[in-house]
Formats: structure tokens, sequence, C-alpha cells
């Protein structure tokens, strides 16, 4: 009760969780095709690599969204340049990439400003979240929506046979990197609320909890964006009444769903996993035994 | 006359090791066509190579007398099932459904038409009773009807498929036999990479036998005979000789 009472009365507390739940809905929209493409270590590589960003557009004084989202890029086209260029397979190149960029962003800050900026980056401050970021996380969040939307087939289909979209003309390249543009943003938007350590964790765990549920892209689209949304409210109302982080907050509610979700899915989970087992066991014994 | 497939010079190579040396030939339209060869000889390569799949060092492919690109959404592509993810989220229809979407171009999408169409194409496998079960809680021979569904949901002219045959049950190679041929009557070209010898001659027409270049190309009874079958498998029955010296 005191939460909503709190949530009427501080406007700063509204944007918080608007910022939150929209940063939930959106990571857990591009996060099921970050994890059904095997890019999860893509996602975490990306989301370090906008730092040297943010502070080259704070060097400037442009907004910290464009630097963020050019470094974020160009991390996506080194990693896929070296990878394919070498005999440097793809995780190892993302490691020599990410770590490049994620290095050269900590000298750029502590050059230019105080540790405290670099730990709001690096962990989010959801609370100090303005009217302008709420504004660019909400177009962000429509951009996102609206191009998932517009080329779900495409996505689907280079996601699952990359093979049979390519025998039919699709640019598997292009679909890749539109999709590494799209990752980039949504880190972007993250900063704030999660910061770019934990961004990973809103993008794989609400992702991979709804892909325990459901056997229908779609829907798994769906759960993962309501299992967003759903661990930045908790998280955020945690972390005001515990009075800890909101960024680790929010990633530890959806890592509690996520348990649920392994432990409890009626077709993955380990707990009905085990019965079945147990039963298909005891079936054979009975027989061997009559 | 315009052929089914007409290649020339095709040269390809996978990290400057070469793969294919210098193809030639050319496939009448309406053929069930067998790609042959011992392991290695680069028939996957071949099939992948010839639909632009992987890139080639030289020569021309033509499809139908075209580019393979203006051919695309005319051609039908089966994988390999062992290169497919199967705990993808995706349910049989779905998969189906697929083959619908190089018709439907980007931003149109499948209506109750195509979902119909798509379920009709499943019961030609006789898969329909599996609709909504998810892909990978299928059997390998029913993945591959499945997948032949797809193909057949395409509406292609040419169909190309990568070892169908590999890890399944009598009865859906049997099915997948039938409907080949049944497209073959339909005037419909088909590739098949294939590695069984045993039954290469009565499942196709055609043949192209491979060993890293081309053995030889032609129908069925001139090109499946002992003398010339042994040109391509010669390199590991030499091999097996030396060893019997040696031991």
């Amino acid at each position: 009760m005191e939460f909503i009472h709190a949530l009427l009365e501080y406007t700063f507390l509204q944007k918080a969780l608007l910022t939150s739940v929209m940063v939930g809905i959106i990571c857990g929209v591009i996060g099921c095709f970050i994890i059904l493409r095997g890019m999860a270590l893509m996602g975490d590589a990306i989301s370090h690599a906008v730092l040297p960003g943010v502070a080259i557009s704070y060097m400037l004084g442009i907004n910290f969204f464009f630097g963020a989202v050019l470094t974020g890029v160009l991390t996506a086209v080194g990693i896929g340049y070296v990878s394919q260029n070498s005999r440097i397979k793809n995780d190892a190149a993302i490691g020599i990439i990410f770590t490049a960029f994620f290095a050269i962003g900590i000298i750029l800050i502590s050059l230019v400003k105080s540790s405290t900026d670099l730990y709001h980056i690096l962990f989010g401050n959801v609370l100090a979240v303005r009217s302008s970021d709420m504004w660019i996380t909400l177009v962000i969040g429509i951009i996102i929506l609206a191009a998932v939307y517009a080329f779900y087939k495409e996505l689907l289909v280079s996601s699952f046979d990359p093979t049979m979209s390519a025998a039919y003309g699709l640019p598997n390249r292009l679909i890749h990197y539109f999709l590494m543009t799209l990752l980039t943003m949504v880190t972007v938007a993250s900063l704030q609320t999660v910061g770019v350590i934990l961004v990973v964790a809103m993008l794989i765990t609400p992702a991979a909890t709804a892909y325990l549920l459901t056997n229908r892209l779609s829907v798994m689209i769906f759960m993962s964006a309501a299992f967003g949304a759903i661990s930045a409210i908790f998280g955020l109302f945690l972390s005001l009444i515990y009075n800890v982080a909101s960024g680790a907050a929010i990633v530890l509610v959806s890592t509690f769903l996520f348990a649920l979700a392994f432990i409890f899915s009626p077709k993955q989970g380990v707990l009905f996993r085990t019965i079945r087992a147990r039963k298909a066991k005891s079936v054979l014994q009975d027989k061997s035994l009559s | 006359m315009t052929y089914a497939m007409s290649v020339q010079n095709l040269f390809v190579s996978y990290h400057g090791e070469e793969a294919l040396h210098d193809i030639n030939f050319t496939i009448e339209k309406g053929k069930l066509v067998g790609i042959i060869g011992p392991n290695g000889a680069g028939k996957s390569t071949l099939l992948k190579s010839l639909l632009e799949l992987i890139p080639k060092d030289q020569g021309t492919v033509e499809v139908f007398g075209k580019s393979i690109n203006e051919m695309r959404k005319k051609i039908a592509y089966v994988p390999q099932r062992s290169d497919m993810d199967w705990t993808f989220p995706i349910s049989v229809i779905d998969t189906v459904l697929l083959g619908t979407y190089p018709g439907l171009g980007v931003f149109r999408r499948p209506n109750k038409k195509h979902r119909e169409w798509s379920y009709h194409c499943l019961e030609k496998v006789g898969m329909e009773k599996f609709s909504q079960r998810q892909i990978g809680e299928l059997s390998g021979g029913q993945q591959q009807r499945v997948f032949l569904a797809r193909a057949l949901a395409q509406k292609a002219d040419l169909f190309c498929l990568d070892e169908p045959f590999v890890g399944i049950d009598i009865t859906s190679e049997e099915t997948i036999v039938r409907i080949l041929k049944e497209l073959r009557d339909e005037g419909k070209s088909v590739f098949v990479v294939h590695h069984d010898l045993s039954k290469a001659n009565t499942y196709f027409d055609e043949l192209i036998l491979l060993n890293k270049e081309l053995i030889d190309v032609g129908p069925v009874s001139e090109v499946f005979r002992p003398e010339i079958m042994m040109k391509a498998y010669e390199s590991q029955l030499t091999f097996m000789k030396q060893n019997e010296v040696t031991v």
C-alpha cells in the first residue's frame, strides 16, 4: 500500500516505474530472438560495448543514444569481421572485441568524469530517470515493437532455418545486423534502469523463462514481455521497500521467475520430468515383477 | 531448350582447399536426380553451391534458363536434419506454413487460405494428426516428412533435398520417395543428395556421380554400372588395397 501511495505522490517514481516496465517489455521481446539464435553472448557483448559510445556522446554534448548505437553496431560488425576472416571462433571474437570496447569506455569515462557516473551507467539508477529519458525509452520501445511486428515472418524463418531463408532469397546477414541494431537500442534504453552489466539478464532471463513454458514463438514473445514487465514492477517495489539497488532487484525477480519455471514447468520443468521418469520406471518394474 | 539445371565450370573451395573441381552438366526438366558419391565427395557442397548458399570460386549456374536469384522463390530446399535446431518453439503446422512465406513477400502475412493449404500439404505426407505438436517431439522420419510438406507448400518448380533418408524409418522413406516421384510426374525437377547406393538405381531417373570432380552424369541405366561407380569410389578402394599390402 505504501508503495502505491508513494507512486501516486512522487512523479520521479512514476517515471521510474513506467521506464522500467517499458524496458522489461522490449528486453523481453528482443531477448526471445537473441536466445533462439544462440546469441546470448552477443547480447552481453553489445551491452558492454555501448559504454565508449555513451562517453563520447557525453564529451561531444550530444544525446548518448547516438554514440551508443554507433559503438554497439561497430562492435557487432567487428565481431562478425574477425570471426569470418580468421580461424578465431565466434565466442572468442566476441570476447576480444567487446572487452576492448568496454576498456576504451572505462578509460574515456575516467578521463572526463568522476566515478559516480561510471557507477550509474554500469549499474543503473532508475530513480534518477528524467522525463527526456522516459520519452527516449518510449520512442525506442515503439520502434522495436513495430519492427518486430513488421518483420515477424522474416525474423522467425531466419532464426529457425537460416538455410531455407537464404535459399528463397532473404538477406540473412542484413537481418542479423538489423537485429544487432535493435539490440543496441534496447541496451541504450535499459542503461538507466538496470545498467550495462545487468542488461543481459533482462534480455535472456525472461525469454528463457518463456522458452520453458511454451512451444510457440508468438506466445513466447508475449510471455517474455510480461515476465520482463512483472520483474520491473516487483523489482522496483522491493528496491524501495528494502532500499537496495533497483537494477539488481529487478534482475533477481526475473531470476526468481525463471527458477519457478525451471522447477514447475509442466513440460520442461525438473519436477514433472522427475515424476514422469519415476512413473515410467515403476511401470517397467511392475511389469518385470508380474 | 531450357534445362532445369545447367552448370558450367563450377569450382568451389573451403578455406583454400578445393572441394569441387570444374563441374559441368545439364539436367532436363521433370527429372528425379540423385547426387551420389563417397563420403567427402562434395555432394552437399554441390547442392549448396548450386543454390548459391555458399560462395563459389568460379562458374555459372542456371536454373530453368535463368540466374538463381531470379528463380529463388520457385526453389524449395530441405536441409539436412542434423542442421536444424529441433528445440525451436514452433509447431508442425507452423513449420509447414513457412513454405508459404516465399510467395507472400515481406509485409503480407499468411491467412486462413494459406493455413488450409499447409494442412493439405501435411495430409499429403500423412502427418496431419501431428499438426499441433512441437517439431522436436517427432521421430526423424516424421520430421523429414514435415519438411517435405513445407517444400510442397511452397509450390516450387525445383526441389532440393539434402540427405533426406539418413536415419529415418522405412514408412517415411517410402512416403517421401512416392511423393518425389509424383512431383516428377507433374513435371517438377527434384535433386536429392543421397549416399545409400543400394537404392540409388530404383529411386532416381538420372544420377550425378561425384568425387570432388564430376565422374559421370546421365540416366541411371548408364551411370549405375560397376565400372563407372568404381571410378568414384576408387580412392577408397586403393587406400584399402595399400593397407592390405602394408599390413
